[in-house]
C-alpha cells in the first residue's frame, strides 16, 4: 500500500483489472492481518488470566502425574508462538473449547444464542433506519428551526444515556406501570417450546409455522429492547445523515437544479439524498456492528438469551473460553462489517477512486 | 478614578489587541479569544458549570455528605424519596442514596481522568511515530491501532477486565487499552500534514533530532484537536465505566460506584424505582456535560467542522 502511494505515476498507468485486483488483494491483506491480530489479542488475555487452564479441566484433586500429562497435552509446554498456532487451528475450525458452565462446546452455545442477537440488533437497526434517515434530512433541510434543533436533543441525549439505565427505566414504565409490552426474555413461560426452532429467530419462525398466538407474544418481547436499541441507533443516523446532507445541499449542483425550477421534492429526495445513499449504507453496517456492542448490556437488563447475556453470565463464573468464544465471534462480526462497509464505499462511490 | 475599573480595562485591552508583544501574549490573546467564543455558547456554558458543580462535589464529599456512604441502617431500607433525612431515599441495605451519590462522583472523577491522561498519551506517542517516522514502522503501528479498532470496546474491555480481575484500577486499564486508538488516528493524520512542511524543514536544517521535532514541534501542534477528541470521548468513558460497574466488573460492591449502584438497584426496580434510577440521571447528567462542553469546544478551537454532529 505504501508503495503505491509513493507511486502514483506507475498506479496510474496500470490496466484497471490489474488496479481493482491489487486493491482487492490490500485489503484482503489487511482484513487477513487484523483478524490474525484479534485472534492473537484474545490468546493473549487467556494467558494472562489468573484461572489455571489445566486446573479447570483436571480438577484440584489430580495427581502430579495428571496433571502434567494435561499440561503437556494442552500444548503448554511448548513456546508462545508454537501455542498461537494450536490455537488459530483450532479456532479455523471452530473450535472454541468447552464452556465450563454448559459443559457444551462454545461453538455450539454460541450457534445457539446467536439468532436471538440478530433478531434484536435487526430489528434495532430498522427502527434506527427508518426514524433516523427522514429525521436526519429534515433537520438539514430545515436547518436551524425547531426541528433541527429538537433532533440534536434527540440525539444529544441518545450520545449520554447509559443504555443499561434507558433499559430499566424502559422496562419501569412500559412493563411495570403501563403494562403495554411483555416483561424480560423473548417469551411468556406458556408460549415457550410451541415453535419449532428453524432460523432460530422467533419472529420469522412463528410467522413461517402459522403460530400468531407466539408471534404476537414474542413481538410484545422484542418491542421495547429493539426501540431502546433503535433509539441509539437513530441518533447517530440521523446526525450522520443531516451532515452528509448538508454536504449536498450547499453544493452547485443543487443551486443548478433549483434555477432550472424542480420541484424542491425531487432537488431533495432525488437530487442530493441519492448522492449520499452510498455514504449512508456504510454508516448503517458501523451502526449496526455497534448495536452488537449495545447487545451485550441491553442482552443483560432483558435476559435476553443472546451473545451478549451469555458473554456477562460467563464472565461472572469465570468461563474463559466461552468469553473468548463470544469475544471472538462478536470482533469478526464487527471486522466484516466494518470491511463490508468499506469496500462499499471504496467500490459504488467513483470520489472514493 | 477608579484604580481597578482602570486595570480591568488595560488587562482586557491587553487580552485583545491585534499585535502582541511577545509570544507568551499571543498565546494569551489567543486563549482569551477563544474563551469569549465558548461563553457565547450557553449549551457549552452549561457543560461546563454541570461539570465544575461536580468537581465541587467530588472535593467536598465528605461535606456535603448528609450520611456515611457505607453506613447500612437495616431498619431504614428502602425509604422512598423525600424521606426527613435521606432526600433521595435509601438503599436495601438502608444507606442514604444521596451520600452514596455523593461519594461516586469521586470515583467518577477518578475513572474519567485516569483514561482521559492514559489514553490520549499513548494515541499521541504511537501516532506521531507512525507519522513522522513513515515507512515501515508506521505501517506496523497503524496496522495494530486497526486491530485494537476493529474491537468492539466494550466487548474487548469485558475480556480484559475478565482477563485482570474486577477492580477500578482494572477497569481504568481496559478502558484505556481500548479507547487511544482514535487518539493514535487523529495525532498520525496532524502528523502528516506537518511533516513536509516548510517550518519542519527549517528545523531539521537547524539539526533539530527527531525526538525533539516530535515533542517539541509536533506534539503542541497535535494537542487542540486532541482536547476535543478527550472532551467528546469523556462521555464513553464515563458510560463504558457505569457499563462495566453495572456488570459488576469495576468498582467493588460496597464502593459507591454509580453503575454498580444501578445494578443493585436492578433487583427492585418495579417496586422501588428510585434505587436504580437516580444513580442512573447522575450518570447522564455528567455525560451529557462532557457533550455540551465537548461540542462547545470544538466549535471554538476547530472552526472548521462547523457546528453539526
Amino acid at each position: 500500500m505504501a508503495i503505491a502511494e509513493d507511486n502514483p505515476g506507475g498506479r496510474r498507468r496500470s490496466p484497471p483489472l490489474l488496479r481493482h485486483l491489487r486493491k482487492g488483494a490490500a485489503t484482503i491483506g489487511a482484513v487477513l492481518i487484523t483478524m490474525l491480530g484479534l485472534l492473537f489479542v484474545t490468546f493473549l488475555i487467556g494467558r494472562v488470566m489468573p484461572v489455571d487452564p489445566v486446573l479447570s479441566v483436571v480438577g484440584e484433586r489430580a495427581s502430579k502425574e495428571v496433571y502434567d500429562a494435561a499440561y503437556r497435552a494442552m500444548g503448554l509446554d511448548k513456546p508462545l508462538l508454537v501455542q498461537f498456532a494450536y490455537y488459530l487451528w483450532d479456532v479455523l475450525h471452530f473450535d472454541f473449547g468447552t464452556s465450563l458452565l454448559t459443559a457444551r462446546p462454545v461453538s455450539e452455545d454460541i450457534a445457539r444464542v446467536f439468532p436471538a442477537t440478530f433478531e434484536l440488533a435487526t430489528l434495532g437497526t430498522i427502527f434506527g433506519v427508518v426514524l433516523g434517515v427522514p429525521l436526519g434530512v429534515v433537520a438539514a433541510v430545515r436547518r436551524g428551526t425547531w426541528i433541527d434543533q429538537s433532533a440534536r436533543v434527540v440525539a444529544l441525549i441518545g450520545y449520554s444515556m447509559p443504555i443499561f439505565w434507558l433499559g430499566l427505566v424502559g422496562l419501569l414504565i412500559f412493563y411495570g406501570i403501563l403494562g403495554w409490552v411483555g416483561g424480560p426474555r423473548r417469551l411468556d413461560i406458556f408460549y415457550q417450546d410451541i415453535v419449532e426452532p428453524r432460523t432460530g429467530l422467533l419472529l420469522l419462525d412463528s410467522a413461517l409455522q402459522g403460530e400468531w398466538g407466539v408471534f404476537r407474544n414474542a413481538f410484545s418481547h422484542i418491542i421495547l429492547p429493539a426501540s431502546i436499541l433503535g433509539y441509539y441507533s437513530m441518533a447517530y443516523i440521523s446526525r450522520m445523515t443531516r451532515s452528509f446532507m448538508l454536504e449536498q445541499l450547499g453544493a452547485e449542483y443543487i443551486v443548478t437544479a433549483r434555477v432550472k425550477g424542480l420541484p424542491e421534492r425531487t432537488v431533495i429526495w432525488r437530487h442530493a439524498f441519492g448522492n449520499i445513499k452510498v455514504q449512508l449504507i456504510t454508516v448503517i453496517a458501523l451502526s449496526y456492528a455497534n448495536l452488537l456492542e449495545g447487545a451485550v448490556l441491553t442482552e443483560t437488563i432483558f435476559s435476553w438469551p443472546g451473545i451478549g447475556s451469555y458473554i456477562t453470565t460467563a464472565l461472572l463464573s469465570a468461563d474463559m473460553a466461552a468469553v473468548l468464544g463470544g469475544t471472538i465471534v462478536v470482533g469478526l462480526i464487527f471486522v466484516l462489517l466494518n470491511i463490508f462497509s468499506d469496500l462499499l464505499y471504496k467500490f459504488l462511490d467513483p470520489r472514493a477512486k | 478614578m477608579s484604580r481597578t475599573s482602570q486595570d480591568r480595562q488595560t488587562w482586557r485591552q491587553w487580552l485583545l489587541t491585534d499585535t502582541p508583544t511577545s509570544r507568551a501574549h499571543a498565546r494569551a490573546v489567543a486563549a482569551y479569544n477563544g474563551w469569549l467564543r465558548l461563553r457565547a455558547n450557553h449549551m457549552a456554558m452549561l457543560g461546563l458549570y454541570i461539570l465544575l458543580a461536580l468537581l465541587l462535589v467530588a472535593l467536598l464529599a465528605p461535606w456535603l455528605a448528609p450520611h456515611d456512604p457505607l453506613a447500612q441502617d437495616l431498619a431504614n431500607r428502602l425509604q422512598p424519596l423525600g424521606t426527613p433525612g435521606h432526600p433521595l431515599g435509601t438503599d436495601s441495605l438502608g444507606r442514604d442514596i444521596l451520600s452514596r451519590m455523593i461519594y461516586g462522583a469521586r470515583i467518577t472523577l477518578y475513572i474519567v481522568t485516569l483514561v482521559a491522561l492514559i489514553a490520549p498519551i499513548v494515541g499521541l506517542l504511537v501516532g506521531t511515530v507512525a507519522g513522522y517516522a513513515g515507512g515501515w514502522t508506521d505501517a506496523i503501528l497503524m496496522r495494530v491501532t486497526d486491530i485494537f479498532l476493529a474491537f468492539p470496546r466494550l466487548v474487548l474491555a469485558l475480556a480484559f477486565v475478565a482477563a485482570l480481575g474486577a477492580g477500578i484500577e482494572n477497569a481504568v486499564l481496559a478502558i484505556s487499552i481500548t479507547a487511544w486508538p482514535p487518539y493514535a488516528r487523529i495525532a498520525r493524520a496532524e502528523t502528516l500534514t506537518f511533516r513536509n512542511s516548510d517550518f519542519i524543514a527549517a528545523i531539521r536544517l537547524q539539526g533539530a533530532r527527531p525526538l525533539r521535532i516530535i515533542t517539541r514541534h509536533i506534539w503542541p501542534l497535535c494537542l487542540s484537536s486532541l482536547i476535543i477528541r478527550v472532551t467528546l470521548d469523556m462521555a464513553g468513558i464515563i458510560l463504558a465505566a457505569a457499563g462495566l460497574g453495572f456488570l459488576g466488573l469495576g468498582a467493588r460492591p460496597p464502593s459507591p460506584e454509580w453503575g454498580a449502584m444501578v445494578a443493585e438497584g436492578r433487583k427492585f426496580i418495579l417496586d422501588h424505582w428510585w434505587v436504580a434510577t437516580m444513580p442512573g440521571l447522575a450518570i447522564f447528567t455528567v455525560s451529557l456535560a462532557f457533550n455540551l462542553l465537548g461540542d462547545g469546544l470544538r466549535d471554538v478551537l476547530d472552526p472548521k467542522e462547523g457546528k453539526s454532529g
